[in-house]
């Protein structure tokens, strides 16, 4: 006599063996901040991620909508910390699309500058923290090191270190002081070979591409599902980056400028400065390549910011002259998305003829980029949970805004 | 010493083992003095490494310039802390596990050798003793790990469990090289072997033992739960492992095993392959630091090697402290894949493949003098033994009973006292009452010579006479206990025998005789 099966799913449990649900977090060291994964584990191997937010939650857009554009830049700095500045100018940026101003030429180069700069400060915490993720505590302080350098640079510019508020609408809160180009330029010019030394100690090394090649792969079509941005998309493949494919009033703060935009498409990444070669390993789209991708994109940035300082000291003039604080918002509603470093970073306003703005709105691209996570760690190990999301470099401050 | 005391304080029989205690303790203090020294010393070190790697300074304020007095700071920082058990923990085992993990990495040391003889326990099965003991702080780990009532501390010690059980084999596989090649698990031979130049330590005898090298500093580090193999406590992914729940001094306690395994797998790497305490140039004999010169000759010579021996364990640790801030961590799959695929038919292959050398060329790479010697000696037309059962040719460690005059053999350290090191007067090993040695050389072989020739040669031929006859003698387990309860059974006074007067000759001619493993 042939047993017939009711359910099979409930054969199917029986013989599992003991499921564990396990909190990742929100207190854990490779969480990035306060996020919470719960993980349905099967001894080392995960079936299931999911990912609780909310915990960093600020009511960011909320309180735009009871201050100034202008009074809001501080809050944006607190969004993406790693990032302030970009964040900064994508704010900035959006209400002067509202606004319809135009800054100077010097602002433009100078918003270049600093804005790649602090990619690269971006990207630096991104690779040393997925060196720390993967049990590499050593390049986490080589690239904290170097950042602490262009930290000093944003200092003597602006004198925060971390939450600058620089880049307000209108232009920047104020020129750089005299010397501060060279000191970038000495910057830049001591910072090449130590790339060399990161692809070293973890692009290049044997256990690290071990530890990613192959590990949380995303087609280029799931990336664009999910809405994924950045170096998260440019990892899967797809040679998107706003300051090339952006809206005009983006585009045109980068005209003019050469860079490359780094994704592998037909198998190759764009020939341009020496990097090393891609392991066999690898598969496009993993966390190799979405780290690799980063690697690359710092030294664009470095030659974006090195073309900035040139052109800085050919555009003479003010650097800009920030709204007043009262100034009237008109009635209509604007929306501009800016390249940040960690993927797309979209700011809304709705004025309705008040200096306070009647909608703010923020769209988040780690919001977007966690989202692939409970897909890319399906059937994972343990250990490739802090290996994939710290691949997708994402920030609590951010998501949760 | 106990025996010492025995004979000098007349102890009654009944109040002997007062004397065996007292010894005992007072070894404990002094290993345990120099354990967690190390233990301190290398925390200390692995702050100034991991710093100076990372391009900052490590700690420069408790205690000075060099923050010397950070170990400290840390152990009173952690002895002050709050001792928390978590509501959910099995508090009597998550209490009880640092302890097992500490003593077993601490006991270690009870028959690590610091110099020729400057061991507490000398043990003929000392290699054997030495992976079994260190493989019990496992079972604090998984202990720790299961009742700290946490998840994350939970896959700690699921992760140790797999990881350490099966690195013991391959780390077992790769010390049994060195130890075949010498001929003998007890950890002084093997040192005493290596004296000379340093083309005669192990790890350049053949291309194998070179190669096994590598596969056990692998194995080593894996199982110390060092970087990259550090799964148990790994920071990035379980938070600290079975760590998570430990705090204060109980932490400290894991902490110190650490340390002190990994002290304890760098000196056993040291003495299998690096000689021991035996500088890569004889110094100590161009300086005529032995005891053919008198005892304190003798005794600066051995401090001067275990100062030598304390560097090279030294160097040891640095290097897994600088793997440890180089590389990532590997995944569990891997750490298998590491161990299974590849250390494991490394160290197989390297343990063929060094049978087969020594049957072959047992002299070794470089044909040092004094193997390369014996290995013809032995290999010759008078080595009438070859024929019985157990022999394998070229068997080097009968050298000494080849030695053409064994009153004054070629290395300078055969011609010492045996326990020069371990504090037994003259008047006492002349009768006899060797600890340790009593009960496995044949009494007979107890030449009262007053240079202390014969007792040398008697002491460390006991493995190679038996092997001449039979392969027993490495299985002989010198445990103190057993040598205890002996002694103390046979009133020890009624062992003292007056061995005959000992020529070169007789030397040779008792060496070859029967092997005699224990002789209450």
């Amino acid at each position: 006599m042939v047993m017939e099966k009711v359910d099979p799913s409930l054969v199917e449990f029986d013989v599992r063996t003991d499921e564990m649900l396990v909190n990742m977090g929100p207190q854990h060291p490779s969480t990035h901040g306060v996020l919470r994964l719960v993980l349905r584990t099967d001894g080392e191997v995960v079936s299931e991620v999911t990912p609780h937010i909310g915990y960093l939650h600020r009511c960011a857009e909320k309180i735009g909508e009871h201050v100034t554009p202008r009074q809001w830049i501080p809050y944006t700095d607190r969004m993406d910390y790693l990032a302030g500045m970009n964040m900064n100018l994508g704010w900035a940026l959006t209400v002067e699309k509202l606004l319809g101003l135009a800054i100077p030429e010097r602002g433009r180069h100078l918003r270049v500058i600093i804005c790649e700069l602090g990619r690269i400060a971006n990207h630096l915490v991104a690779a040393g923290c997925y060196g720390l993720d993967l049990g590499s505590f050593t390049p986490f302080i080589y690239c904290f090191r170097e950042r602490e350098k262009i930290l000093d640079l944003f200092e003597l510019a602006c004198g925060a270190r971390l939450t600058y508020s620089y880049i307000t609408v209108g232009g920047l809160v104020a020129d750089v002081p005299r010397g501060w180009m060279e000191k970038c330029e000495a910057f830049l010019d001591q910072f090449e070979p130590v790339i060399a030394e990161l692809h070293a100690v973890l692009t290049s090394n044997e256990i690290f591409i071990r530890r990613t090649a192959g590990v949380g792969a995303m087609s280029a079509e799931q990336a664009i599902d999910y809405g994924c941005t950045g170096p998260v998309l440019r990892g899967s493949g797809v040679s998107w980056d706003l300051r090339r494919d952006g809206e005009p009033r983006y585009t045109q703060m980068y005209e003019g400028y050469r860079f490359e935009v780094m994704a592998q498409v037909d198998g190759s990444y764009p020939k341009d400065e020496p990097y090393p070669p891609v392991p066999p390993a690898a598969v496009l789209g993993d966390s190799w390549h979405r780290f690799f991708v980063r690697m690359l994109e710092v030294v664009q940035s470095m030659k974006l910011v090195r073309q900035g300082i040139e052109r800085y000291r050919r555009a003479p003039g003010p650097v800009g002259e920030p709204i007043k604080q009262n100034q009237k918002l008109p009635q209509g509603e604007a929306y501009l998305e800016t390249e940040a470093p960690k993927g797309q970073m979209g700011f809304m306003v709705v004025g309705d003829g008040t200096a306070i703005p009647w909608r703010v709105r923020a769209r988040s691209s780690s919001f977007c980029n966690l989202s692939v996570i409970g897909e890319l760690c399906r059937g994972c190990l343990i250990a490739d949970v802090p290996a994939v999301l710290g691949s997708l470099d994402i920030v609590l401050g951010e998501v949760d805004r | 010493m106990a025996a010492y005391l025995v004979h000098h304080l007349d102890l009654a029989p009944q109040w002997q083992w007062l004397a065996f205690l007292g010894v005992a303790l007072f070894q404990c203090g002094i290993l345990l003095g120099i354990v967690l020294t190390a233990a301190g010393g290398f925390t200390w070190l692995e702050r100034k490494v991991s710093g100076r790697i990372q391009d900052r300074l490590g700690p420069t304020r408790a205690g000075g310039r060099f923050g010397w007095l950070q170990a400290l700071a840390d152990g009173v920082k952690l002895i002050t802390k709050e001792d928390l058990v978590p509501a959910e923990a099995d508090a009597m085992l998550f209490r009880l596990a640092p302890y097992i993990s500490f003593c077993a990495s601490f006991a270690v040391y009870l028959a690590l050798p610091f110099a020729d003889g400057w061991v507490s326990q000398r043990l003929n099965t000392a290699v054997f003793f030495i992976l079994a003991v260190a493989g019990l702080e496992v079972f604090g780990v998984i202990l720790g790990g299961y009742a700290s009532g946490s998840k994350w501390s939970l896959f700690g010690a699921m992760r140790e469990a797999a990881q350490v059980v099966s690195y013991e084999v391959p780390l077992g596989l790769s010390a049994v090289v060195p130890v075949l090649v010498a001929g003998s698990m007890d950890l002084v031979t093997i040192g005493q072997m290596q004296q000379g130049w340093f083309t005669s330590w192990l790890i350049f005898h053949d291309p194998f033992t070179f190669l096994t090298f590598f596969v056990y500093l692998t194995c080593a580090v894996a199982s110390v739960n060092r970087a990259p193999f550090d799964l148990a406590e790994a920071e990035s992914e379980l938070v600290a492992g079975f760590l998570t729940e430990y705090s204060g001094f109980r932490w400290s306690l894991f902490f110190m095993a650490e340390y002190a395994s990994m002290t304890a797998v760098a000196g056993l790497a040291a003495i299998l392959f690096f000689g021991g305490w035996n500088g890569p140039l004889p110094i100590t004999e161009w300086l005529g630091l032995n005891a053919a010169r008198g005892p304190a000759a003798g005794w600066a010579g051995d401090l001067l090697g275990s100062l030598n021996f304390l560097f090279k364990a030294f160097v040891g640790v640095t290097v897994m402290m600088w793997l440890r801030w180089t590389l990532p961590r590997l995944r569990i799959d891997q750490v298998m894949t590491v161990c299974l695929k590849y250390c494991i038919p490394l160290s197989a292959t390297m343990f063929v493949g060094v049978v087969v050398w020594t049957y072959l060329l047992p002299g070794g790479l470089l044909l040092h003098p004094r193997l390369g010697e014996v290995g013809e000696r032995t290999m010759g037309p008078e080595g009438a033994s070859l024929d019985s059962p157990g022999q394998r040719p070229g068997y080097r460690p009968t050298l000494l009973a080849a030695s053409p005059n064994g009153a004054q053999p070629r290395d300078a350290n055969v011609a010492r006292a045996p326990f020069q090191g371990s504090g037994v007067p003259k008047d006492t090993v002349s009768q006899g009452l060797r600890p340790g040695l009593s009960s496995r050389a044949p009494s007979g072989l107890s030449a009262g010579e007053s240079t202390g020739v014969a007792r040398k040669v008697a002491g460390t031929l006991r493995v190679p006479s038996a092997l001449t006859r039979s392969v027993r003698s490495t299985t002989v387990i010198d445990s103190p206990i057993l040598s205890v309860s002996n002694r103390a059974r046979s009133g020890l006074k009624t062992r003292v025998d007056k061995p005959p007067a000992a020529s070169s000759a007789n030397v040779a001619q008792t060496v070859s005789g029967p092997p005699k493993e224990w002789s209450p």
